[in-house]
């Protein structure tokens, strides 16, 4: 039971985490179209984890619902990777302010969706019936914000001098947080052993290949990993998420009794 | 959301208003009048008066305008949504204007104007865009208020002009309204909620009402006696319904709405009138609204500087999409060859 929670509650905080920070485009995208696109990838992933906290609520029981596991838990609850809580820009520290930029997200967008397809791919195989239904229809969702996020890594990488150079530093930015992908979490561990879960190694040649392609044709560099390993999905979160969630959860919690 | 009707107001004679002097061709601009008597529509490759396809231009662009300069006061509480139920609906709501916008820009590129001419007449502050998105949205209740009276104001607004004159603009807001009536009972059914709940969040509803009353009043457009250049939109059928009854349709409509609420409306001159039939309410100040429409509002410059910064923080991406496609077509015909 606790393995399949903490595993849920993995996949469910990469979905909302991420589907708050496409959702700050939502009136600010570069062009009416994307400000809409953007914001049904928002949608999309805030539905999943929606169903997925659901699923934790229903497995712990009592009176746990969606909205205490999602405005309730601390920042070192949270268990998504540390590459989706960052914020639209290149490096800096927690409380710097800067711009949002479009090759950041969409750069963020297409490692996270290239894992994504292939992992939900795989979950649809879960042990448990809920999860792997939820697995369906994430799928087709994700398939969408991977085309989505590929083409304009392609137009935005082999567009001009000034997007090719924005969307290296963005991929060069980015890319050393994918390693978390690959260091199996204890959760994931246990998910695995139970059946539940998927163990995404098994996945990666595959996802390099997503990757390496459309680097390829985006003629961008895939750049070089190595070093710190981010652990966002055990808890160790980068300064960046404290912020997200103290905005995220400020009205919920000023009343804890409300009903919304 | 909705575009107010300062631009095109009414005239209770309607068809009956004569023609202005035309010096266009007198055969099609018999036609044209004798099809709009006939209430048939204008499409985009019919003949039609230089001066009716201006007055469109000018009212579906304000109107896509403010559609996008729409999405800021409620794109405001997305991050903040306190259930995620409700932020969701936010998202998809905001998303929503956003497709009304674009519906709004395509519809009027129908008559020859382009997106990028009618954004440049937004960022340069040349056109104007509804005036309730000038005020700033302080609490969360104000996203279901704006639901609930601004989009119920819209929607009174809206509803004729699905039967306008010009064929793509009716087409367009006939898929608008249905997605503003959506949103008016989502707006409704939040405040409902939050009536069930603290005692702090029915002050904060009641809060919000008191402070959106009086703008979704003024939303309607001056008074018909103070209604300047408005014979034509009558006469060309793209205004159908005078400012004056459509304001009172929507106090009609949305007193009894707010009793089953349990607020009160600001207001001490509302009241039912036997005789009219109607319900009697007090003065608009037309003074504040004219000073935000015409830029002075509480938010005028921080909505058309995020709107202005956006477009321009976007520049290099349009351009990439730009460069890229013309790379891609180059490929391929050198690849044809």
């Amino acid at each position: 039971m606790s393995a399949a929670i903490d595993y849920l509650l993995h996949l469910a905080d990469n979905a909302l985490v991420l589907g708050q920070r496409n959702a700050e485009w939502c009136g600010h995208g570069p062009i009416l179209e994307e400000d809409i696109a953007l914001s049904n990838v928002s949608l999309d992933l805030i539905g999943q984890a929606r169903l997925l906290y659901q699923l934790v609520a229903t497995l712990k029981g009592g009176d746990c619902t969606e909205d205490k596991l999602a405005y309730f838990r601390e920042t070192h609850e949270f268990r998504n990777y540390t590459l989706l809580e960052l914020p639209h820009h290149g490096p800096l520290s927690g409380y710097a302010q800067s711009d949002l930029d479009y090759g950041t997200t969409i750069v963020r967008n297409f490692l996270y969706s290239a894992l994504m397809a292939l992992l939900w791919e795989a979950l649809e195989k879960s042990a448990n019936a809920d999860l792997a239904a939820i697995a369906a229809k994430s799928l087709k969702e994700v398939r969408y914000h991977l085309r989505h996020s590929r083409d304009w890594l392609v137009r935005l990488g082999d567009g001009t001098d000034e997007s090719h150079a924005r969307v290296q530093a963005s991929l060069d930015h980015l890319f050393p947080y994918t390693q978390e992908f690959w260091v199996q979490s204890p959760a994931e561990a246990a998910a695995i052993a139970a059946g539940i879960g998927v163990d995404v190694t098994t996945l990666r040649a595959d996802w390099d290949a997503i990757v390496d392609a459309a680097l390829a044709e985006a003629t961008l560099q895939r750049p070089a990993v190595g070093g710190y390993v981010t652990e966002g999905k055990r808890g160790i979160h980068s300064e960046h998420l404290g912020f997200l969630l103290a905005e995220m959860q400020s009205l919920a919690r000023a009343h804890p009794n409300g009903v919304w | 959301m909705y575009t107010q009707s300062f631009n095109v107001p009414d005239n209770a004679g309607g068809k009956t208003v004569p023609l202005a002097p035309s010096t266009e061709d007198p055969v099609l601009q018999a036609a044209f009048d004798a099809r709009i008597d006939a209430d048939g529509r204008i499409e985009p490759q019919d003949w039609m008066p230089e001066a009716y396809r201006k007055t469109l231009v000018r009212q579906i662009s304000q109107h896509a305008h403010s559609e996008i300069v729409g999405m800021l006061p409620e794109g405001n509480w997305i991050s903040r949504a306190p259930s995620l139920k409700r932020k969701a609906i936010l998202i998809a709501k905001v998303q929503d204007e956003g497709g009304h916008g674009l519906y709004l820009y395509s519809a009027a590129e129908t008559l020859g104007t382009s997106r990028d001419q009618m954004l440049d007449g937004l960022h340069s502050g040349r056109a104007k865009y509804s005036s309730i998105f000038n005020y700033p949205t302080l609490t969360w209740a104000d996203v279901g208020v704006i639901g609930w009276l601004v989009d119920g104001a819209a929607i009174m607004n809206q509803v004729p002009l699905c039967r306008c004159s010009y064929g793509p603009y009716a087409r367009a807001m006939v898929r608008v309204c249905k997605e503003e009536s959506f949103h008016q009972r989502q707006g409704y059914e939040a405040l409902l909620v939050m009536m069930t709940g603290t005692d702090e969040q029915k002050a904060m509803v009641q809060d919000a009402v008191n402070r959106w009353w009086w703008k979704c009043l003024a939303m309607f457009g001056p008074p018909d006696a103070d209604s300047p250049n408005s014979a034509l939109g009558m006469r060309w059928g793209i205004k159908r319904v005078s400012n004056d009854e459509l304001r009172q349709k929507f106090v009609d409509a949305t007193v009894p709405q707010a009793k089953v609420l349990g607020v009160t409306l600001p207001d001490p001159d509302l009241k039912w009138n036997e005789e009219r039939q109607h319900y009697d309410y007090g003065q608009i100040d037309w003074a504040e609204f004219w000073e935000t429409v015409n830029g002075n509002g509480p938010c005028n410059k921080e909505r058309l500087a995020t709107r202005v910064k956006a477009h321009n923080d976007g520049q290099w991406v349009r351009d990439a999409a730009l460069a890229h496609a013309a790379k891609k077509q180059a490929r391929e015909m050198r690849d044809a060859a």
